[in-house]
């Protein structure tokens, strides 16, 4: 095409003017990272939550338990909890719930209209005192009550950290089983929202999977942590229940109306597979189903089976070496920093078990190591990019 | 109102009626806007000093309870040491009848009898440990008089000790032979051997296992008195720990929660003057632990801790008062710790045989 000379430096432009003009188009394509590539990411479009009646009514787990056919209500994670709550309350006349806040109806509304229905001897607030809760909740446990106690947030479990376990974890041991603190439940929101920093972001999960006595549990939806919490409320050992914070709202499904209990230290296959195990629990399950989904795009005929630990303490070793002795290779994903963490824990149990077995070294996506950041929290979280890197390595060893 | 600028505001008033009623009515402005606006956010009426003649007003703030402004900066600091109920001479004579313990002969004996098998137990165990038969003792040389305590509780009041209860168990029953089997850790140890010597705990007689970390025992009795409350059976909690104990965050979090929830515990702290090797001077600097007790909010008494009816009143009008009350109280026994802290410890190493 021929143009005039005084047109010449506009045909540079005009080009230009169309290029970015694709750019912006495309402008989230461009900009992202390669996988995530047109992807609905996180839980507000996951398929793992049981959005409609259909749904629950064809889950197996909820089926032989008697509760798939029953009145659902649409629920988020705190209202989930909520009602599991109300259940506890209602069944056993020695339950009460305490903590910082929880008498208006908590920070996070987890206890709202609790003190209205049960009153205020047993939904009650307390001073600003986490070792207190915490040892105020063993007294009461230690009578035969049943203490459903609240730390505001799970970084700020550390005051009760002596209270938990030098004594809740070895109440019954030490005594010669004479007495026990079986009733005894603590609740704490945890885990990454956004814009948490160090203190209302951490996922201190590890630190109480140490501990021979405690039972340690993190849920991945509102159908989970309904069943979770009540079997965590009446089992016979002293329990920490770790709410994902992010989920509370974010996490919407058609939760059976009744008193329902899950199993603990049964782990859950979520989407079965073949080629490898991948494992997590609590928020992280959704960066791994995006993960997941990645990978089985871009690499066709590897399935990938993801399972949800649920009891970290005393977690379900079985599934996950059933799995992976099918599979013959494992990725373990949590939010918590990477050195001794939970995946540390399950890659030596299960490089024990399954030496021979394994095609490739285990591998573990989690947070950076490092005090959880601000602005950096992008870097720091193993979202679904950093496991889509660690499922390839893993397929690809 | 300064009654001095009087006569410069209102010239030609000095005569004495008419200034008694201008005094009357500005001390009735004077109120009313002092109850309408605080007075540091007014800068009317703080121009004017209150003088002695106006009521002195109440902080407003929710935090504040019956707090009153004052013009005056000082530093608060404690003058008055709390004083130490006492009900005896050192010859055991009831120096005031009112104090009389009103106790059965039977139950008198009981008593000095229990003092007696403790103070003979811990000498032999104490030997025993010397001896290598049992890996550790504790002694409660000195600190006999705390089974007082024990008898003026109801049988089924759960009691959460620290170690130096050992008196506290005889009182309510349990064996030489129990003690043994503990110590021991034989096949027919309650605690089924898992513990160290003298961390002992019967369900039976309502005294929960002794742990070894200190002052954890405080919010739990807190929260089991809670308990009890709300069984309505008119049964309380009983702590006991020391002076030393008393610094840990645990005491701290167990009274105020205690007080704030209205829980029947009495929280009992066995002063004996030293924490292991730390004397209590080097352990707090204000007066004991019956004042902090004040500040928690907690009615509070200080014993004489080698005076047994002393101990024995104390305790039973405590748990009156818990019981009926729903309420903590706090008690500090003043004693002074004869025995070693335990057999790994021998204390001439920082005080003297003199002392």
């Amino acid at each position: 095409m021929v143009t005039p000379l005084a047109c010449q430096h506009r045909a540079p432009a005009r080009q230009i003017a169309r290029l970015a003009k694709r750019l912006y188009s495309s402008a989230a394509e461009i900009n992202s990272f390669e996988p995530v590539r047109g992807m609905d990411l996180g839980v507000a479009h996951s398929k793992l939550l049981l959005r409609s009646v259909a749904s629950v009514q064809a889950s197996s787990e909820l089926q032989s338990l008697g509760v798939a056919d029953s009145d659902t209500k649409k629920m988020n994670m705190c209202q989930a909890i909520n009602d599991a709550m109300r259940h506890a309350l209602s069944a056993d006349n020695t339950s009460v719930v305490f903590g910082e806040d929880v008498a208006f109806g908590g920070v996070f509304r987890c206890s709202v209209g609790l003190a209205d229905e049960f009153g205020r001897e047993r939904i009650f607030n307390t001073p600003l005192t986490e070792q207190g809760i915490a040892g105020f909740a063993i007294g009461m446990a230690a009578m035969g009550h049943t203490a459903i106690a609240e730390i505001q947030f799970a970084d700020y479990i550390f005051p009760a950290f002596d209270q938990i376990v030098n004594e809740a974890a070895k109440y019954r041991y030490r005594s010669g089983n004479q007495f026990n603190v079986g009733g005894l439940t603590i609740r704490t929101p945890c885990s990454a929202v956004g814009h948490g920093a160090l203190y209302h972001s951490q996922s201190p999960e590890a630190f109480f999977a140490h501990v021979p006595g405690l039972k340690v549990i993190m849920p991945r939806s509102p159908i989970q942590a309904k069943g979770l919490l009540l079997a965590a409320i009446r089992d016979p050992n002293p329990t920490i229940f770790f709410e994902p914070k992010i989920l509370y709202r974010s996490a919407v499904e058609q939760v059976p109306v009744d008193d329902y209990m899950l199993p603990l230290s049964k782990a859950e296959i979520l989407k079965p597979g073949k080629d490898v195990t991948v494992v997590g629990y609590g928020s992280q399950i959704y960066a791994l189903e995006n993960a997941i989904q990645m990978i089985e795009r871009d690499m066709p005929g590897v399935t990938c089976e993801l399972i949800d630990l649920r009891t970290i303490l005393p977690y379900d070793a079985e599934t996950v070496i059933n799995s992976v002795n099918k599979t013959g290779r494992l990725v373990v994903a949590h939010e918590a920093p990477r050195t001794q963490g939970f995946a540390a824990e399950l890659a030596a149990e299960i490089q024990e078990r399954c030496f021979l077995r394994l095609e490739s070294p285990v591998q573990r996506v989690c947070g950076l190591f490092v005090p959880h950041p601000l602005v950096f929290e992008r870097f720091y979280m193993p979202c679904a990019v950093r496991t889509y890197e660690a499922i390839k390595n893993s397929l690809s060893y | 109102m300064n009654l001095a600028a009087l006569p410069r505001i209102l010239p030609g008033l000095r005569g004495s009626r008419a200034l008694r009623w201008t005094h009357t009515r500005l001390g009735q402005l004077q109120r009313t806007f002092d109850k309408a606006l605080p007075q540091a956010h007014c800068p009317l009426t703080a121009a004017f000093s209150t003088s002695s003649c106006v009521p002195r007003k109440k902080v407003m703030f929710p935090g504040a309870l019956d707090s009153e402004y004052t013009h005056e900066l000082r530093f608060a600091s404690n003058v008055e040491s709390i004083p130490t109920y006492q009900v005896m001479d050192t010859d055991g004579k009831v120096l005031d009848a009112a104090n009389d313990p009103q106790v059965t002969e039977e139950e008198a004996r009981k008593i000095y009898k229990n003092m007696h098998v403790l103070n003979v137990m811990d000498q032999i165990m104490y030997e025993a440990q010397r001896q290598g038969r049992i890996s550790f003792y504790m002694t409660n040389f000195g600190e006999e008089a705390l089974i007082g305590s024990a008898a003026a509780l109801d049988p089924k009041d759960q009691v959460f000790g620290q170690y130096r209860e050992a008196g506290v168990l005889l009182q309510r029953g349990f064996t030489i032979q129990q003690f043994m089997d503990q110590c021991y850790s034989n096949e027919k140890d309650l605690g089924k051997g898992r513990q160290m010597p003298i961390h002992y705990g019967t369900k039976e007689l309502h005294f929960q296992t002794i742990s070894s970390p200190l002052a954890t025992q405080i919010p739990q009795a807190a929260g089991a008195a809670y308990a009890m409350r709300r069984e309505g059976k008119k049964l309380c909690a009983m702590c006991y720990f020391g002076e030393g104990a008393a610094s840990e965050g645990d005491f701290h979090a167990g009274l105020n929660m205690a007080a704030t929830i209205g829980c029947p515990v009495i929280f009992f702290c066995r002063n004996n003057g030293y924490s292991i090797s730390t004397p209590s001077i080097e352990q707090y600097r204000g007066d004991g632990i019956a004042s902090r007790g004040i500040g928690y909010g907690i009615d509070t008494i200080r014993v004489d801790g080698n005076d047994i009816w002393a101990i024995y009143a104390a305790t039973k009008a405590a748990r009156k008062i818990a019981v009926e009350q729903n309420k903590p109280i706090l008690i500090e026994a003043m004693t002074y710790r004869i025995s070693h802290h335990s057999t790994s410890d021998d204390s001439s190493a920082y005080r003297s045989k003199k002392e």
